[in-house]
């Protein structure tokens, strides 16, 4: 035995312990840990990537300033990114989850057969590479491709739709069709708030980001109907057994037993589910580069073009913990919003 | 016979109300039903279509892109598939990159094996002093996205003279949060009893380790094996901050999305629907033979989670 603290602890444990841990304990404080340290550090300078970093300059917090107060480019395009990647966050978490939920629930009736043969074709995008099913979605959005022979099928006088090209936001089209445009709609609009106009910010997701978001709830809604099923089997048969005998329907028992039971699974699918859209970066590589006319820039894309593209990693770095710093505080709310309604 | 159980069911008239809901629930059934389908072919086509056109010519491919098989037919009357985009394929540089990722995926997978479940025994059965500040500093990585690492991973392998090296894709993944958490849930829950009797016996940790505990954990050491492989299959970013400057050494979904920058607006889909091909074919293989294994990994996950 041997004291440590006021605790004794097994001699040969003890060794044993330290010894095990030690290897993945290493890789995480090289190659994590500090370099997390060094980032911060780096974001407080000019480094551009390629000298070594010893010969950077301090510039303060001038990164963080040049993406969230200083007018300018930097921060008109911090505020362009935060603006897609939140429009895609809106289009495509509660899309996938409510996706995920329907068919698992559907899965999960005890008439269905062949549930084994749905979970795999649900499963599969999952097991994909993300680089793969963004060159097949690609080529299914072509302006000649797949996508819009399927809806010129249906719909014969269909004017095909430039996917991948076409920079339009949802919300101004809707707007146009209703007759308002930026020259008929009032003065206040041009009115810049954080880098960009009014106007700006209500574009809505551009037609290409909207063909990214459906790739994304394509992929997703597969590993997250998997989740949902596990939850479900999970739930005791009894507690409907019960609500039928008492007379409840089908909808009913839904909206009053599986749903509650659902809910530390739903706040499970909707956390991964938004810090996984927060990040996106594969798909935008792949398909879109940030354009058309940056409407598809991300924030996690962005990170990437200032570090490696326009050689400023404090800029990128300081990017990165910017993003961080959302996606943390994001869970944290929504922990809050959810626990205290789980309490209920 | 009018006494028997079902017939007692029926001594009460069913009333309107019932037959409603006895039709709305068939109504509701198909419905769901045929929702189901449409999704599932919604998920299974894409791949479909991508493997029927990675068999036509490449004016086929952007002319018919509905048809499943080739337009044209050969001198005997059947349709004449092309390999154009495989031949491309293997005359350039996919082999090497092929090799490339199954090396990244078996190191990384190899790695994970062993230092994750070392690393989750450690922290399930062996207590040392700071055990639960190393636990909850592992598991507080899960949160930290990986995007915002990927400026930080930069900088430490620039430091180390690693970037553009094998050693500098592999070690910086080789241990993962993720595993080792589910691998200490794991071995918590097998009984105590079969260690200590092995510790009277004279074991000592190293053993009852190797010969005990491993072997009896295989269920856990499969999951964990898929996610690794899978893991390092898929991994975009890593190699692509680590090694996008040396062509010897991309992986598969580098080197595809690499070829698509090079590209511009030129399209060779051909080739690109054949790499697609390639370089999902091994996981998908896996994943047939090892299904039941991911779908309870994934569920494992999210419950645990």
């Amino acid at each position: 035995m041997i004291q440590f603290f006021g605790r004794s602890y097994d001699r040969e444990d003890l060794i044993a312990g330290v010894l095990f841990i030690l290897p993945a304990a290493l890789i995480f404080l090289i190659f994590l840990v500090i370099p997390i340290v060094f980032a911060v550090a780096i974001s407080f300078t000019d480094w551009n990537g390629i000298s070594p970093p010893s010969e950077a300059n301090g510039v303060g917090l001038a990164n963080y300033e040049a993406l969230l107060t200083q007018p300018g480019i930097r921060q008109s395009d911090f505020f362009k990114a935060l603006k897609n990647t939140v429009y895609y966050v809106i289009g495509v978490v509660p899309t996938q989850t409510a996706l995920a939920l329907l068919l698992a629930v559907i899965v999960n009736q005890r008439w269905l057969k062949a549930k084994g043969f749905f979970r795999t074709a649900f499963y599969f995008p999952s097991i994909t590479s993300s680089v793969v099913i963004s060159l097949i979605f690609m080529w299914l959005f072509t302006r000649g491709g797949l996508i819009n022979y399927l809806i010129g099928r249906i719909f014969p006088g269909y004017n095909p739709v430039n996917w991948l090209d076409d920079p339009t936001g949802l919300i101004h089209n809707i707007l146009g069709l209703l007759g308002v445009t930026l020259r008929s709609a009032p003065d206040w609009v041009r009115t810049k708030v954080l880098g960009l106009t009014i106007w700006d910010w209500i574009s809505g997701p551009s037609t290409t980001m909207i063909s990214i978001m459906l790739l994304n709830i394509w992929t997703t809604s597969g590993t997250m109907m998997v989740i949902f099923l596990a939850a479900l089997q999970d739930i005791p048969r009894h507690l409907y057994e019960a609500a039928y005998v008492d007379g409840a329907t089908g909808w009913r028992a839904f909206w009053s037993i599986t749903l509650p039971m659902l809910r530390p699974t739903i706040f499970f699918v909707v956390t991964i589910g938004m810090i996984g859209c927060f990040q996106v970066f594969d798909q935008i590589f792949v398909i879109s580069s940030g354009g058309p006319a940056k409407t598809t820039l991300t924030i996690a894309w962005m990170v990437y073009r200032n570090g490696f593209m326009n050689s400023d990693m404090g800029l990128a770095a300081a990017t990165a913990f910017v993003l961080f710093i959302i996606i943390f505080s994001l869970t944290l709310l929504q922990r809050r919003l959810i626990g205290e309604r789980m309490q209920i | 016979m009018a006494e028997q159980a079902p017939a007692l069911k029926r001594a009460q008239p069913l009333t309107l109300r019932d037959r409603l809901s006895h039709v709305m629930n068939s109504v509701i059934s198909v419905l769901s039903f045929v929702v189901l389908v449409i999704f599932a072919l919604a998920m299974i086509l894409p791949f479909i279509f991508s493997i029927a056109n990675s068999f036509k010519t490449l004016p086929d491919i952007n002319a018919n892109p509905q048809r499943l098989l080739p337009s044209d037919l050969d001198e005997d009357g059947w349709p004449d598939f092309s390999i154009q985009g495989y031949r491309e394929v293997a005359a350039g540089d996919f082999p090497r990159w092929t090799f490339n990722s199954f090396a990244y995926s078996l190191s990384v997978m190899i790695s994970h094996l062993i230092l994750d479940s070392l690393a989750g025994y450690a922290l399930a059965r062996l207590r040392f002093p700071g055990r639960d500040a190393v636990f909850m500093g592992i598991i507080g990585t899960m949160m930290i996205p990986g995007i915002v690492l990927l400026i930080p991973r930069f900088i430490i392998l620039k430091q180390l003279g690693m970037i553009n090296t094998f050693a500098g894709l592999v070690l910086p993944v080789m241990a993962d949060a993720f595993g080792i958490f589910m691998m200490k849930q794991f071995f918590e829950s097998i009984p105590r009893e079969i260690e200590e009797a092995a510790k009277v016996d004279g074991a000592n940790r190293l053993m009852i380790f190797a010969r005990v505990v491993m072997p009896m954990s295989t269920p856990a050491l499969t999951a964990l094996a898929i996610f690794g492989f899978q893991g390092a299959w898929n991994d975009f970013m890593t190699p692509l901050i680590v090694v996008a400057s040396d062509k010897n050494l991309y992986t598969l979904p580098l080197g595809l999305a690499l070829l698509r920058g090079f590209a511009g607006s030129q399209f060779r889909w051909d080739t690109f629907l054949a790499g697609s091909i390639v370089t999902t074919l091994p996981m998908a293989i896996i994943f047939f033979v090892l299904q039941r294994y991911f779908v309870e990994g994934i569920a494992y996950a999210g419950l645990k989670g």
